[in-house]
């Protein structure tokens, strides 16, 4: 396992250090306060789940043995406290949802493509596109089904392995690959759209 | 699970093709299953295409800057910190004896 990137802070926070806590805080609240969303139905409870969190981070802290990253026990913590907060959850749908990846009017009879997709891979590499989209993907996300925003999030947006997202949400490895296609092969219908929409 | 049900027939249709994407970046396809797939890309541009797509569309979520917390929050866990700090230092009596 690499060295744990949060490590020299965690000793100067078990310390006493507040700027080490401090730095901690920033270095994870976003990525906290997306994956919370993907549970809890507003952004004042996801606020507040992740306060909690810190809550028994540091309740917990002489605890933490560095047996995994800290991150990953940090997401651990954050997901239990989000499921406890006892709000129902944002959407959820059932795991197989029999939506196809791509529009069924797509294709023709045979299952070939009517008309070629759109081209825009390109235009991806503009990075002032890239960002626009960046940003529709954000809210995107929030329209995904809760399973399958969690899984986008935690592989996609979080680069975490598939592993780790199955431990962490307690789904097979198999449930977690249909609610990848099922999230991505949205969000790629959601960028198609967007680079439609630009000029 | 999608995939085999698709996979009986000797070559993909489209249709098929891109429900397979997933299980292809993921490495988690048969080797008859790969090579079938990847046969109908060989020969088809637009499932290349959207294979492309789906490569794009993976690098951009990875880009997705998330909302920070809002100040007000920041300060409440500065404030729990301190708290937290000061029953450290000042355990009471029973301190903690793990080591």
């Amino acid at each position: 396992m690499p060295p744990d990137p949060d490590e020299g802070l965690l000793d100067r926070l078990r310390s006493g250090d507040e700027q080490a806590f401090v730095a901690l805080v920033h270095r994870h609240q976003a990525s906290m306060l997306r994956l919370a969303a993907s549970f809890v139905p507003s952004r004042a409870v996801a606020e507040e789940v992740v306060q909690e969190t810190w809550v028994a981070v540091l309740g917990g802290i002489d605890r933490f043995e560095g047996r995994a990253a800290f991150r990953s026990w940090l997401f651990a913590i954050l997901i239990n406290k989000s499921k406890a907060t006892g709000v129902r959850e944002r959407r959820s749908f059932p795991v197989e949802d029999p939506a196809p990846a791509v529009e069924a009017s797509r294709f023709d009879a045979d299952g070939h493509w009517v008309a070629a997709p759109e081209q825009w891979v390109e235009a991806a590499e503009d990075r002032e596109r890239a960002a626009k989209i960046a940003a529709r993907i954000r809210t995107g996300l929030d329209e995904l089904p809760a399973r399958q925003a969690q899984v986008v999030t935690l592989r996609d947006v979080e680069n975490l392995g598939s592993e780790q997202v199955c431990e962490l949400l307690g789904i097979s490895e198999g449930n977690q690959r249909v609610l990848l296609h099922r999230g991505r092969s949205r969000l790629r219908q959601i960028v198609e759209d967007e680079f439609g929409r630009m000029p | 699970v999608i995939a085999t049900r698709f996979l009986r027939r000797r070559d993909l249709a489209c249709r098929q093709a891109v429900e397979l994407v997933t299980e292809y970046l993921e490495g988690t396809l048969s080797r008859v299953d790969r090579r079938r797939f990847e046969a109908h890309l060989a020969q088809c541009p637009h499932c290349t295409e959207y294979l492309a797509q789906m490569r794009t569309t993976i690098a951009l979520t990875g880009t997705v800057v998330a909302e920070d917390l809002s100040p007000a929050a920041q300060d409440d866990l500065v404030a729990l910190y301190r708290q937290w700090r000061s029953e450290r230092e000042d355990p009471g009596p029973a301190p903690d004896a793990r080591s």
